[in-house]
């Protein structure tokens, strides 16, 4: 029998506004623990939380680019449970009535494309951070002490759940690389797996090919990259398939992976039914975003990277791996169509841009596309170091193409023979040693002529001179 | 020689405005009447010395959180608190000038109807020491009825402004939902919660309510006042529509005495040229309660969520396990109400029973506003008792929660509606005063202060307690 995964994806991602979420103490990561904190964020007796209007604005683009519904009427609900890096005992978040809903996003593939569908994407504060001095590292069992860093508690925090559309770990690696740069490019969030400003949790059941079951599944947790996310997807369908054909049944569980140690088997713990009470915020009036906000907003969202990836596919001719890579961030992609619009052959365009282009290092945002496309139009005429070293300059402000092209650089036969004579003349021995059959002695001669010309010859010309010359 | 007893904050401020008297002679008077008469009441909880600032001198209830003074809620959970912020109620008052006398007793949370719910001891009634004053700003009433402040804040979830002014003899104003900032009052009930003033005089009420009220960018749910706050003049009533709903004033429990001096009150009001009709509220009052019940607790079980020993107040030591120290800082820090209501509320609000209670309960609170609605499209202003009896004695009701509850059977259907009420005096029963509520439509205080006015003119209560009435100068 053959199976299919069947892979949800819920996302938590931190909005960069220049304030928390419900008080207006400022963002910041890494600093000393509690040094951005007020009454609000620490839960006091008597504090109100005001929303951060730019927030909302960001979630609701997030939910446009996500292809969303947004709400007249969205409000925030209050989520109850107790612990210690939740000041006040519960979470304002949203339940029924999220901001964002029925979205959908393209996930182009190599060979068929997937339409993830979006549930819903709403607006909630971030917790606190318990740090756990002693004991057991990293669990709250066992350990010697638990301190509290409330720095992080109330950032914004957007959390999107997607429908489990997502058939293969590539698709859900694909998906989750799409919607970060989607966010970042947005310019919403850092999206930084390393700082906690994107987490994410993993739903996976299988089901047998060709149905539409929706069999139990199993949650994966704390894992710390996309590549890691997908080896960890790929186990554990193999492992539920493995239970499946053995006769034996999948049990609902949280799968949480050790972050340090990635090839350890993940702890289990049975779905504690936890009951959070929702009910609505009373401190706070609905949101009903106006209508003009949302038309205005709908108006700055940029093409999605999805669809970019297609358009490149089609209009440039290009393979889909080059037209995933090159669109892996919008200034490169943006390089790439500038750069091509410059009059460089597409295909030539995309492979210096995903190799040579890509070892400098340099950040495509900085680079004239037009004095870049002349350098790439140039590679096959100047030396491959001369070529690279171009590239690396290409970001650098003021960068000028001709100075690599045309200044010094040695091209004219007229100019080069009499170099050639005299190298020639000089090296009687090799000359005679050559012409006996030793041919490898070419490259000698070329090292030679480019020595005299202080490497600003053209070595295809030198070659073909010497040749003739030689073989005369 | 400055009575307090019977000078009226407008009075006190005229003295101050004329340099007849200085602030420091004005907080020192009270602060010498709480040293003759508090050790008895024990309305303050805890005074402020020293003046802090030239204006006349205001007590708050001790949920309102004041900057460098302790504030305890009542709660011993919240012992040794001492807020880092003041409550912008706090502030408005700083700016108008007013010193802080001191923070004034109340039930635990504001969860109760006699102040006897406080973890720090009961307050006494000043006209009566062996009953209670009404709660939960039962110490904010005592401290005005017994000069022992001119003018205090009060809070009011289910009735707990007006109905300790009514069993105190003074006068106290719930205001509209929304127009008074809660930032920095520790929550009961957040879709009910309101600060109020309780004074001597309706005047007195008008000029403090001037002070608090308005739009706070910190409380999302004020708006602004859609007209300043006047100063009652008239003494008549000509041209308003007075509606006597039946239910508010013929309610199971209503003591003959406390229907005797409405029913004076009311004949006043058409005297006085209103015209005055009987109406109906009839599912307002027969769900009010019920719907009260199931609302507030859900959300107090929420707000009282924080008090967990991890950051502030109590925290009871245990073997070093989190979940272990929430419950034993819990079981010590709440007195039985809170612990009751948050039951209550947890149980409202949980998977599988949400509909049915809270759900539910939101559902009747709407109906019961626009009942209130449509009564207001004939009434200006609605007239019952503000409590069925008069105050009781200490420990009559503490045994029986559900009879304590019926104190705030009259006050709470029109708070559910988001709508202002008055409490006034209106008369004595059997030597303790009565309280007449005046229930008016959405922002329409200045209507309240104006009929309250003209009534308080007409009734001529004297508001000092007749057992003080002799020795009131200190
Ligand atoms: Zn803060």
């Amino acid at each position: 029998m053959s199976w299919q995964p069947v892979i949800g994806l819920e996302i938590h991602i931190h909005l960069k506004t220049r304030t928390k979420m419900f008080c207006r103490c400022e963002l910041a990561y890494g600093l000393d623990a509690n040094t951005r904190t007020c009454p609000i964020c620490l839960g006091h007796p008597g504090t109100l939380p005001v929303p951060n209007a730019r927030a909302i604005e960001w979630t609701i683009k997030l939910g446009l680019a996500l292809g969303c519904e947004i709400a007249d009427r969205a409000i925030f609900h209050r989520k109850n449970y107790f612990y210690p890096d939740l000041p006040k005992g519960y979470q304002i978040s949203q339940y029924d009535e999220p901001l964002c809903r029925h979205g959908r996003l393209l996930v182009p593939g190599p060979e068929v494309d997937a339409e993830v569908g979006i549930v819903r994407a709403h607006l909630e504060e971030d917790a606190a951070k318990n740090v756990h001095v002693g004991g057991a590292a990293g669990r709250i069992h066992g350990a010697g002490r638990t301190l509290v860093d409330f720095n992080r508690g109330g950032t914004p925090l957007v959390e999107i759940v997607t429908r489990p559309d997502l058939h293969s770990a590539d698709e859900a690696r694909r998906f989750l690389q799409l919607l970060r740069q989607t966010v970042v490019e947005l310019g919403i969030s850092d999206a930084e797996m390393e700082k906690g400003s994107l987490r994410f949790d993993v739903n996976v059941s299988v089901r047998p090919a060709g149905s539409d079951e929706l069999r139990t599944r199993t949650e994966l947790k704390n894992m710390n990259s996309f590549a890691f996310a997908a080896r960890g997807i790929q186990r554990e369908v193999d492992r539920q398939i493995g239970i499946y054909e053995a006769g034996g049944e999948v049990e609902q569980e949280t799968l949480h992976f050790d972050p340090d140690h990635e090839l350890a088997p993940p702890l289990r713990s049975k779905e504690e039914a936890q009951d959070y009470r929702y009910f609505p915020e009373p401190d706070l009036v609905p949101l009903a975003p106006p209508r003009q906000l949302v038309e205005r907003l709908r108006k700055e969202i940029p093409e999605p990277p999805g669809a970019r990836i297609r358009r490149f596919e089609s209009q440039y001719g290009l393979r889909f791996y080059d037209a995933e890579v090159l669109n892996g961030s919008v200034a490169l992609a943006e390089l790439y169509e500038r750069v091509v619009s410059a009059g460089v052959d597409a295909k030539a365009a995309s492979n210096v841009l995903m190799n040579e282009f890509a070892r400098t290092g340099v950040e495509p945002g900085a680079v004239d596309a037009v004095e870049l496309a002349k350098v790439i139009e140039a590679r096959a005429r100047i030396p491959r170091d001369r070529f690279n070293e171009a590239l690396a300059g290409s970001g650098d402000p003021g960068f000028d193409a001709e100075r690599y092209l045309g200044d010094g650089l040695v091209v004219e036969t007229s100019e080069l023979e009499p170099l050639v004579e005299r190298v020639l003349a000089a090296n009687e021995k090799e000359v005679a040693a050559y012409r006996a059959g030793k041919r490898g002695l070419l490259g000698f001669f070329v090292g030679q002529v480019m020595r005299e010309t202080g490497g600003n010859a053209d070595a295809r010309v030198v070659n073909e001179l010497l040749r003739t010359k030689l073989d005369a | 020689m400055i009575d307090t007893l019977r000078l009226t904050a407008e009075e006190a401020a005229a003295l101050l405005e004329r340099r007849e008297l200085s602030a420091a002679e004005l907080h020192a008077a009270y602060l010498d009447a709480i040293r003759a008469r508090d050790g008895e009441l024990h309305a303050y909880l805890r005074t402020v010395d020293e003046p802090d600032a030239d204006g006349v001198p205001v007590a708050l209830k001790d949920l309102i959180c004041t900057r460098g003074v302790e504030t305890t809620a009542g709660s011993r959970i919240l012992a040794g608190y001492v807020p880092p912020y003041d409550a912008t109620v706090a502030t408005r008052c700083r700016a108008a000038r007013l010193s802080f006398l001191g923070k004034t007793n109340m039930d635990e949370f504001a969860m109760g109807s006699s102040t006897e719910n406080s973890g720090f001891g009961p307050t006494r009634n000043p006209w009566d020491p062996d009953r209670v004053p009404g709660g939960s700003s039962g110490g904010s009433a005592a401290a005005v009825a017994a000069g022992l402040a001119p003018w205090a804040l009060g809070s009011d979830t289910g009735g707990s402004i007006k109905q300790p002014a009514a069993l105190c003899g003074v006068v106290g104003l719930r205001p509209t939902y929304g127009t008074v900032s809660r930032y920095g009052i520790v929550a009961f009930a957040s879709s009910l919660d309101q600060i109020g003033p309780i004074a001597k005089t309706v005047r007195d009420c008008a000029l403090l309510y001037r002070i608090i009220a308005g739009r706070d960018p910190c409380d999302t749910t004020t708006v602004d006042l859609p007209e300043s706050v006047e100063l009652p003049e008239t003494e008549h009533l000509r041209g308003l529509r007075v509606g006597v709903p039946r239910e508010l004033n013929e309610a199971e429990g209503i003591e003959p005495g406390v229907t005797e001096a409405v029913n004076r009150a009311v004949e006043l009001a058409r005297e006085l040229g209103a015209d005055v009709s009987e109406c109906e509220l009839p599912r307002s009052v027969e769900y009010g309660l019920s719907c009260y019940y199931l609302i507030a607790p859900a959300e107090a079980s929420s707000n009282l969520a924080r008090y967990d020993g991890v950051r502030y107040g109590l925290r009871s030591e245990t073997n070093g396990d989190t979940r272990a120290m929430y419950e034993r800082t819990r079981h010590d820090g709440f007195g039985d109400e809170p612990k009751r209501r948050i039951m209550l509320g947890a149980y409202a609000l949980s998977a599988g029973y949400y509909e049915a209670f809270y759900g539910q309960a939101q559902k009747v609170r709407t109906l019961i506003r626009r009942e209130h609605d449509a009564l207001f499209e004939r009434f200006d202003v609605l007239l019952s008792p503000t409590s069925p009896t008069v105050a009781f004695r200490l420990g009559e009701r503490t045994e029986n929660p559900l009879a304590m509850y019926l104190s705030d059977v009259l006050t709470i259907p029109s708070n559910l509606a988001g709508l202002p009420g008055l409490s006034i005096p209106c008369g004595l029963s059997e030597g303790l005063p009565v309280g007449l509520q005046l229930i008016g439509r959405q922002f329409a205080e200045n209507a309240l202060f104006r009929v309250g006015h003209a009534l308080e003119r007409a009734l001529a209560f004297g508001y000092v307690p007749s057992r003080l009435r002799d020795g009131g100068a200190v």
